[in-house]
């Protein structure tokens, strides 16, 4: 079925808009509009943006595998990012990352089978000094401790 | 000498201190755009923009009145833009997204102060996607300064239009590069273009731009607030050039992980055991990274060797580089780059060479693969120094790891390449006998992460 924003995401678009002098450069909003609705970057979604924007499909395809947070296949509910660059990994990012692996019982780039979460390293997210930190779709969760990890990783699962 | 000021953190952990009555409340917000855009000309601003002495704050440390005054005396048939770059993703940098989440109006007033002095009527704040929050705090800071008849049309009743937009990134370090992020407003993939030309001549859609970091334009309204020479002397090196406050962050085997905000000129000794408390477990330093890991590392040991009278580093000629005030210039003579200003410390008994492959996974996931030299130069340096922490690595390969950096070196398109090349050659000038214990399998992977601070 070919894609279609949702009303409200496509009033967001039309915001958007205007803020360029050209249509291409609304390439990357549209993207993030229709991954936050599709959860992935699908082949319809590109033929939409394509056309949306009066772009070749090849101009889009080339920007979804260039930006590492456009996924080119379907993934979890919520989306799991462990920091494992070097200040985070100084701070025991990697025991953390190794705790999740046996909570979840995935690995990393992995989806769990109920399709709730998919975990994966993340680099550098801009939270050195709040090491070792992983995001949770939208938000930040610093400090972390082992039974904090615990609780969000609860949480998520229960949800 | 560690002086602590409070201009553009005055709002941090406030209830509710990112909004405008805050803002106002605390910082006389405005009140300085609305001075600039009705009292002065757009030559005055870029004039005393230039007596601020404020080094570029995203890592190379350009001056930014110079780069203000880059720009087209008169605004032709093309508009001016202004970009601002939050794409804060260089590993132990994490000072920008503090400033837009806490005083996210010292940014948007930056930008009107920025845009009239550049002669753009519109800027973008290009914030890394994983930013979310800081994301809302921009955009709730610029909803909130239009209400006012801060920005629109005729902000503060001057004709002078000026709007401001964030636009998001999606996840991809090189971005933070200039003429990259350029390609990502377009719409593009983001790599890195050609220079010339500069984007004072041809930047966002072939229009001429001026790309500043975010920490720069926030400062901004400090600096005219209480006179750009006033400001560019509470630095403790004003007298070469490197002027004003800005945020220094500590962050990696530190007790304590902070963002504060000093006069320019700390050293890393005073950051290391004033800001961060000292070293976990009461452990000595085993090197530093003065600014984000592209700027090459620095050990205690290391000396100053600056017998020349002139040399800015003469008084500390026979001291630690730790004890050398964190400038532009002062790490340039070091040997390093000042960076981000972010240190990140890493503390005696951890393993060298799995910091360094743990920095050579971040480069080469990053390269954006464009320039073969730096698409298969940090390749290879990953390859190799995987091996060697796995015990796999013969002598030859060792030695071929110096020809592999610096092939990087000089031969790419854009910085990222020496960004990867520099660490690496510094790593493997300053941990040389590591690297070949290694080889010689007296040290092991196993080994390597047994001293890391344990997680708790």
């Amino acid at each position: 079925m070919p894609f279609a924003l949702s009303p409200d995401r496509e009033r967001k678009l039309q915001e958007i808009l205007p803020r360029y002098p050209t249509r291409m450069a609304v390439t990357l909003p549209l993207l993030h509009l229709c991954q936050e609705q599709e959860g992935y970057i699908s082949d319809d979604v590109i033929e939409f943006v394509s056309q949306r924007l009066d772009v070749p499909t090849a101009h889009v395809k080339g920007v979804v595998t260039f930006y590492t947070l456009y996924n080119q296949h379907p993934v979890g509910k919520h989306q799991v990012w462990v920091c494992r660059t070097l200040p985070c990994a100084l701070r025991g990012a990697y025991s953390v990352i190794e705790h999740c692996e046996k909570r979840l019982g995935i690995r990393c780039g992995e989806t769990t089978p109920d399709g709730k979460i998919t975990l994966r390293t993340a680099e550098c997210l801009a939270s050195c000094g709040t090491a070792p930190m992983m995001q949770v779709d939208k938000d930040y969760y610093e400090n972390l401790t082992r039974e904090r990890v615990d609780e969000i990783l609860k949480e998520l699962t229960e949800s | 000498m560690l002086k602590r000021t409070d201009y553009l953190t005055r709002t941090y952990g406030k209830p509710e201190g990112w909004t405008l009555a805050t803002y106002e409340r605390d910082l006389d917000g405005y009140k300085v755009a609305r001075r600039v855009l009705t009292t002065m000309t757009r030559e005055q601003t870029v004039d005393e923009a230039k007596k601020a002495n404020i080094r570029g704050r995203g890592g190379a440390g350009f001056p930014m009145g110079v780069k203000w005054s880059f720009m087209p005396k008169t605004v032709g048939a093309k508009p001016h833009y202004l970009v601002v770059n939050a794409d804060e993703g260089e590993p132990g940098t994490h000072k920008d997204r503090t400033i837009m989440e806490l005083n996210p109006h010292a940014c948007v007033e930056g930008c009107i102060i920025a845009c009239y002095g550049i002669g753009a009527h519109v800027a973008y704040i290009y914030v890394r996607d994983e930013l979310h929050l800081s994301k809302a705090r921009l955009e709730g800071a610029i909803k909130e300064a239009k209400a006012k008849g801060y920005l629109g049309k005729t902000p503060f009743g001057k004709d002078y239009p000026i709007e401001v937009y964030v636009h998001s990134g999606a996840g991809a370090y090189i971005c933070g590069e200039e003429t990259s992020m350029l390609n990502s407003i377009e719409g593009r993939r983001g790599e890195p273009r050609m220079k010339p030309p500069f984007p004072a001549n041809a930047g966002a859609f072939g229009c001429p731009t001026t790309v500043n970091n975010l920490e720069t334009i926030a400062v901004v309204p400090t600096a005219f607030g209480m006179g750009c020479e006033e400001f560019s002397k509470l630095s403790a090196l004003h007298a070469i050039g490197d002027g004003g406050i800005r945020l220094y962050g500590v962050n990696g085997n530190v007790k304590k992980g902070a963002v504060v905000e000093l006069a320019v000129g700390p050293t890393l000794n005073e950051l290391i055991y004033e800001i961060g408390g000292g070293v976990q477990g009461d452990r000595g330093v085993l090197c530093a990274i003065p600014g984000g890991s592209s700027t090459p590392i620095l050990r205690p040991e290391e000396r100053v060797s600056a017998p020349d009278p002139k040399s800015p580093l003469h008084p500390y000629d026979g001291k630690s580089v730790f004890d050398v005030p964190l400038g532009v210039e002062t790490m340039r003579l070091c040997g390093t780059m000042l960076g981000t200003c972010c240190v990140t410390v890493i503390a005696e008994g951890t393993d060298p060479v799995w910091c360094f492959q743990n920095l050579m996974q971040f480069y080469r996931h990053e390269s954006c693969g464009q320039c073969t030299p730096c698409r298969e130069g940090s390749a290879w340096l990953l390859r190799v120094t995987t091996k060697l922490l796995d015990g796999k690595a013969t002598q030859e390969e060792l030695d071929g790891l110096h020809d592999i950096a610096n092939g990087i070196m000089g031969n790419t398109i854009c910085a990222f390449g020496e960004g990867t090349a520099m660490p690496a050659l510094a790593f493997i000038q300053k941990f040389r006998p590591e690297l070949e214990q290694y080889v010689r399998g007296e040290r092991t992977r196993a080994q390597a992460t047994l001293n890391v601070e344990p997680w708790r």
